[in-house]
């Protein structure tokens, strides 16, 4: 497969699960303003990874549009990373998927908004002002849990521990895409170091890099969102909505 | 945080839509309130003054279609009657945004998936709206959602149907929403000032949200033969829940009375049940769809619809809160709340450790 039409893909993967993720906190977010605020982001990725997708279906090539490629693919065929498609476990582990992911997302978002794709370049110069604001939001919510409560501390410090081993995925060298994720590491480690410290909690050292999802090789968590996801549209082949 | 509560349908996807709009819309009437409250304010009013008869300055407000503000007096039955309808309204909106909450992970394409996360987003940004005109009278938010969930005050028995396919997220927009916006179009009227300003900005909202769930239905009814069939089966089972949402007939109303003579309320039930129905009828020709009631025709000595009254029966069960989904609803909100509970805490001591600090800088 060609590179640009993987790396589109992967992007617009990674914003759809965490859409559809975070649209499962819609009516349960331990706040009413807080229900606002996770459907903003979910719908700022959602936006992403139709971009991403259409662009996709363009560069492959096959007549695939978005909804093809996100309602008709299984989960050997998706290319997001393991971290969006976790569960969301309770509001500390989404605020620290949240954190990780806003935190790839920024650096990501702000070198493809000056790479040679204009297409590429477009997406990115609108979507790393909206992962602005979602890594504001994520900060915001670490420090508050972290220094708040014991329980939350105990909470978050647990959240942060639970989701840093997908860290390393987001950062496999990809030396042919637009954009090598490699060279935006240090960038995230400062960012996010800094909140945790700040939040008084302590930075992981993980053994464990688990990894997969760019091949298509998944947790046993996506088939299910998948299935979920899919099964209106699978079941009208055919039909326009 | 950032609080957005401005109307993401309209500005995303408000113009984006090949379908046919419903006939007979209703913004015009909001917005020809929303200049009978400009002129209004333009005239002015004074305020009381000290000794004044401060019940017969109320009514003279009143009459005057001038509105009342939050530091005027009011009557205490007054201040209470709009406590409770406008926490009922509320909690609706936050109650409400479970049934179709229910179809966002299935949404069958993209941009559907987007336009309903708005949709059901607007309506928590709604129910913020209400609450903070609510607390204009006296109440705080926070009282407000306990007495919800110790179920001492009520939400629309609407939002206690099940949402069974996805073309009940299309019937809801057209039907529900459609009766929540001839409900509360004369609510832009109301004395009430901050009651009145919100409901101007909700109705708008809901007009867009009604427009879309009847585009929904639109592309059902003129799709697969499944789908057609889907979306009579939803009309089907929504009509007659819908007419009971106007509320008992007007013999059998409580509070209808003196809410008229306040200009809380301007219209009876059984006026704006009509008012829908007839209004309903354009629309469902226009989709392809029937309305479920073989004694529906034009009465042209009442140049008005005879129609089958709603089971009242059932809506009395519902309200009681033995309706099809009464306790998932409420058990899922008390759930939220309750596991939110550690959040909302932390958040506190976060606040109250910060603010120590800058006292000790300060």
């Amino acid at each position: 497969m060609n590179g640009p039409f993987t790396f589109a893909l992967a992007l617009g993967d990674d914003s759809l699960i965490a859409a559809q993720r975070l649209a499962e906190w819609t009516t349960r977010a331990p706040e009413m303003e807080e229900d606002v605020a996770l459907a903003n982001i979910a719908l700022d990725q959602l936006g992403a990874a139709r971009l991403l997708l259409t662009y996709a279906g363009e560069l492959e090539g096959a007549g695939r549009d978005e909804d093809a490629l996100a309602y008709l693919r299984d989960d050997r065929e998706f290319r997001n990373c393991l971290l969006v498609e976790l569960p969301n476990g309770d509001f500390a582990v989404t605020m620290a998927k949240l954190l990780v992911l806003a935190a790839y997302q920024v650096p990501l978002y702000t070198a493809l908004a000056v790479c040679p794709d204009e297409r590429l370049a477009a997406i990115g110069a609108k979507a790393r002002k909206e992962s602005a604001y979602h890594l504001d939001h994520a900060m915001l919510w670490v420090k508050r849990l972290g220094d708040g409560t014991e329980e939350s501390h105990r909470r978050m410090q647990a959240g942060v521990d639970q989701i840093w081993p997908y860290v390393d995925e987001l950062f496999t060298t990809w030396p042919d895409a637009p954009v090598d994720p490699a060279v935006l590491r240090p960038g995230f480690d400062d960012t996010v170091t800094e909140v945790l410290t700040t939040a008084t909690l302590t930075v992981p050292q993980v053994s464990w890099t688990p990894a997969g999802g760019r091949d298509g090789v998944h947790t046993e968590h996506l088939s299910y969102l998948l299935a979920e996801m899919q099964v209106l549209h699978r079941a009208h082949p055919g039909a326009r909505w | 945080m950032s609080l957005v509560i401005s109307c993401n349908t309209k500005g995303m996807y408000g113009n984006d839509f090949p379908g046919e709009d419903p006939p007979g819309g209703l913004l015009g009437e909001v917005e020809a309130a929303e200049a009978a409250l400009r002129a209004a304010a333009e005239r002015g009013r004074g305020d009381a003054q000290p000794g004044d008869d401060l019940a017969a300055y109320f009514t003279e407000v009143v009459d005057a279609d001038q509105k009342i503000e939050p530091r005027d007096w009011m009557p205490e039955a007054y201040r209470r009657t709009l406590i409770r309808q406008i926490a009922q309204h509320a909690h609706s909106e936050i109650i409400g945004m479970q049934p179709e909450g229910n179809w966002i992970s299935r949404a069958p394409s993209l941009k559907r998936k987007a336009i309903l996360l708005a949709k059901v987003q607007d309506e928590a940004g709604h129910g913020l709206y209400l609450y903070a005109a609510a607390e204009t009278l006296g109440i705080s938010r926070d009282e407000l959602v306990d007495l919800l969930l110790d179920g001492r005050q009520k939400y629309s028995s609407i939002f206690n149907y099940p949402t069974l396919t996805w073309a009940d997220v299309g019937t809801i927009g057209w039907l529900v929403d459609g009766a929540a916006i001839v409900n509360q179009v004369p609510l832009c009227r109301c004395s009430y000032g901050p009651y009145a300003r919100a409901m101007i900005r909700v109705c708008k909202e809901e007009s867009f949200h009604q427009r879309q769930g009847y585009e929904i239905l639109y592309t059902l009814a003129h799709g697969t033969a499944a789908q057609k069939a889907m979306a009579q089966d939803s009309v089907n089972r929504w009509w007659y829940p819908s007419l009971a949402m106007f509320g008992p007939p007007d013999g059998d109303s409580t509070h209808s009375a003196q809410s008229m003579a306040w200009k809380i309320k301007r219209f009876s039930n059984d006026e704006l049940r009509q008012r829908f129905v007839d209004m309903c009828v354009g629309q469902a020709e226009a989709l392809g769809l029937r309305i479920p009631d073989p004694e529906l025709r034009w009465n042209d000595e009442r140049q008005a619809h005879d129609f089958t009254q709603p089971d009242y029966d059932e809506l009395t069960q519902v309200i009681k809160g033995n309706g099809p989904c009464n306790r998932q609803r409420m058990e899922h909100r008390r759930r939220a709340h309750n596991e939110g509970a550690w959040v909302r805490e932390a958040a506190t001591a976060y606040a109250a450790k910060r603010a120590e600090k800058e006292m000790v800088t300060a």
